[in-house]
């Protein structure tokens, strides 16, 4: 019987659990948990603030999950070291744990530059987990002044959780635009209207020079008094594990397309790792929850001696902010063509004769349609590009394709 | 197992497919009072290119994307039907961003709908089926993949 061990309990873990389910389903799985919580979504932690969710709905997967899947987890433990010639995990408390077969599914943490004076802010807190949402849901009034260092996707996010709750949002950013990873500067400019128009205030191009207790003074000279501040620089990828034994490791583990490490019967999967991004045929993290899963899945099978690759991952966000629907896919290379109605905007970039990458914004509907192209590399002139320009249909593609897709299993 | 397939070629596109997937899925027994007047959200989607009409529904993927992406893991696929649990759902559309297909969309209280082939309603097989004047669709067993 193989042993298989998981070092976390994030979606990338339960795409891997459910993966080596797919092929073996009597070896055994141990998972390591860090935090004391069933498998839950992150990304629905400020859905839970906005109280459209809740713990128990927020689970990703059944209460019975791991007793279904015939899991051993083991909670609030992470592992300190791999020991790759004794195939053994090290627990930070002293246990060894025997692998046939290891998947390091350990995410990322918030990243934090060096900011002078963080030390005399009282009521300070990171956006990531379940446990960071209800401390900073416990620590709010209606009348907290709440300071978001870092205009992203989880800066935005927690402002639109806490929005209900407080009494004044400021975002400040480094960068001269809100979501800049994933928007150019126009369309940054219509989500950041709308956001103002929710009376959160923004200070961009723009960082903290130093806290004083509870004020923060700004490069630009301003100052910002808040009762609560909430760190949202970003993210780093935890890559100790395998860096410490000599592992490739670039921004993120370096995984190939079977998600296998560099290092033998060593897996690597989600937040944690850096793969190929077909969109712009660089490597990078591609830290969203999608791309967790499906890697975890892929690395699953191969761990329990199946054959499966991810071959076609792009970055992609569906994202929200009171009302204003986006979503964004792939890279932002080659013509840019553009589509715009009231309220709503989409940009589409075209290279080398397929679809590289859009931003829609206000007109989402049938969207995967526009990222399958991307995805399968589909040649812009084997579709209708006009239609597609102005609407995601099926009807862009051949009555040949229609037939076989419409007309059979898929 | 069974599932809804198009023959483009016999579609009128009349949309009664819609109207019918709506009401099928509407909980109400009268067709008036659960449509007339009403923006419906069915579970189906006629498209209308000049002469070319055809009717879009889930496929039930045989390794449906929409269940690896979901970020609130509300989508799952239970006996070859994929099926949407709306008590998770919080409407982030993920889901509309990787269906190749876009058949999934926000039904009225903004979380996801997609068509399930009416086997938890009353209809208890697909209503755009019944419905088609012109058997331009069909719900039948045309083998699976492996």
């Amino acid at each position: 019987m193989k042993k298989y061990v998981i070092i976390g309990n994030g979606t990338a873990a339960i795409g891997c659990i459910e993966g080596i389910r797919s092929v073996d389903p009597d070896g055994s799985v141990t998972v390591l948990s860090r935090e004391n919580h069933h498998v839950y979504s992150r990304p629905l932690i400020s859905y839970y603030l906005e109280g459209k969710t809740d713990p128990e709905r927020m689970k990703y997967r059944s209460a019975d999950f791991y007793e279904k899947m015939k899991c051993d987890v083991l909670y609030g433990q992470s592992a300190a070291k791999i020991d790759p010639k004794g195939k053994t995990i090290l627990t930070d408390g002293g246990a060894g744990i025997p692998y046939d077969a290891l998947c390091v599914a350990t995410g990322s943490s918030p990243f934090l530059p060096p900011m002078k004076g963080l030390e005399t802010v009282d009521k300070k807190f990171n956006f990531m987990t379940l446990d960071d949402a209800l401390a900073l849901q416990a620590a709010v009034t209606g009348k907290t002044r709440v300071l978001i260092v870092g205009a992203g996707l989880i800066g935005l996010k927690c402002a639109e959780g806490l929005h209900g709750l407080v009494g004044s949002i400021t975002v400040c950013d480094l960068a001269d635009r809100v979501l800049s990873s994933i928007l150019d500067a126009d369309c940054a400019a219509i989500v950041q209207e709308h956001l103002e128009k929710q009376n959160i205030e923004f200070l961009l191009s723009d960082s903290v020079e130093r806290f004083d207790g509870c004020t923060a003074h700004m490069q630009s000279g301003a100052t910002v008094e808040f009762d609560v501040l909430v760190l949202a620089v970003g993210v780093r990828a935890e890559t100790s594990l395998i860096r410490d034994l000599g592992g490739d490791v670039g921004r993120g583990i370096v995984v190939d397309e079977r998600m296998a490490t560099s290092l033998p019967d060593i897996y690597a999967a989600g937040d944690c790792t850096e793969g190929e991004d077909i969109s712009s045929g660089t490597r990078r993290v591609l830290a969203i929850l999608p791309n967790a899963y499906m890697q975890g899945h892929t690395a699953g099978v191969n761990m329990a001696g199946g054959a499966a690759a991810l071959t076609n991952a792009v970055p992609m966000n569906s994202i929200g902010f009171f009302g204003l629907h986006m979503m964004t896919a792939g890279s932002y290379e080659g013509e840019m063509i553009e589509e715009s109605a009231e309220g709503a905007i989409k940009r589409f970039f075209v290279k080398d004769g397929v679809l590289k990458g859009f931003i829609l914004i206000g007109q989402t509907e049938r969207a995967g349609i526009y990222t399958s192209l991307i995805r399968d590399c589909t040649p812009i002139d084997t579709i209708d590009a006009e239609l597609a320009k102005k609407s995601a249909a099926y009807s862009i593609f051949s009555a040949e394709i229609r037939r076989k897709t419409l007309g059979g299993v898929v | 197992m069974k599932r809804v397939f198009v023959n483009e070629k016999w579609c009128l596109g009349c949309h009664l497919c819609e109207y019918n997937c709506a009401f099928a899925n509407s909980g109400s027994r009268d067709m008036a009072a659960a449509l007339k007047g009403k923006r419906i959200f069915p579970r189906i989607h006629v498209e209308d290119t000049g002469d070319i009409h055809f009717a879009v529904s889930c496929r039930h993927c045989t390794d449906p994307i929409c269940v690896k992406s979901c970020i609130a893991g509300a989508i799952s696929k239970v006996d070859g039907v994929v099926k949407i649990d709306k008590n998770k759902c919080v409407g982030c559309l993920t889901c509309v961003l990787v269906c190749p297909y876009g058949a999934l969309a926000p039904g009225e209280d903004g979380t996801m709908t997609k068509c399930e082939l009416c086997l938890a309603n009353t209809c208890g097989e697909p209503a755009c089926v019944k419905g088609c004047p012109n058997r331009a669709i069909v719900y039948e067993e045309r083998g699976d993949k492996a």
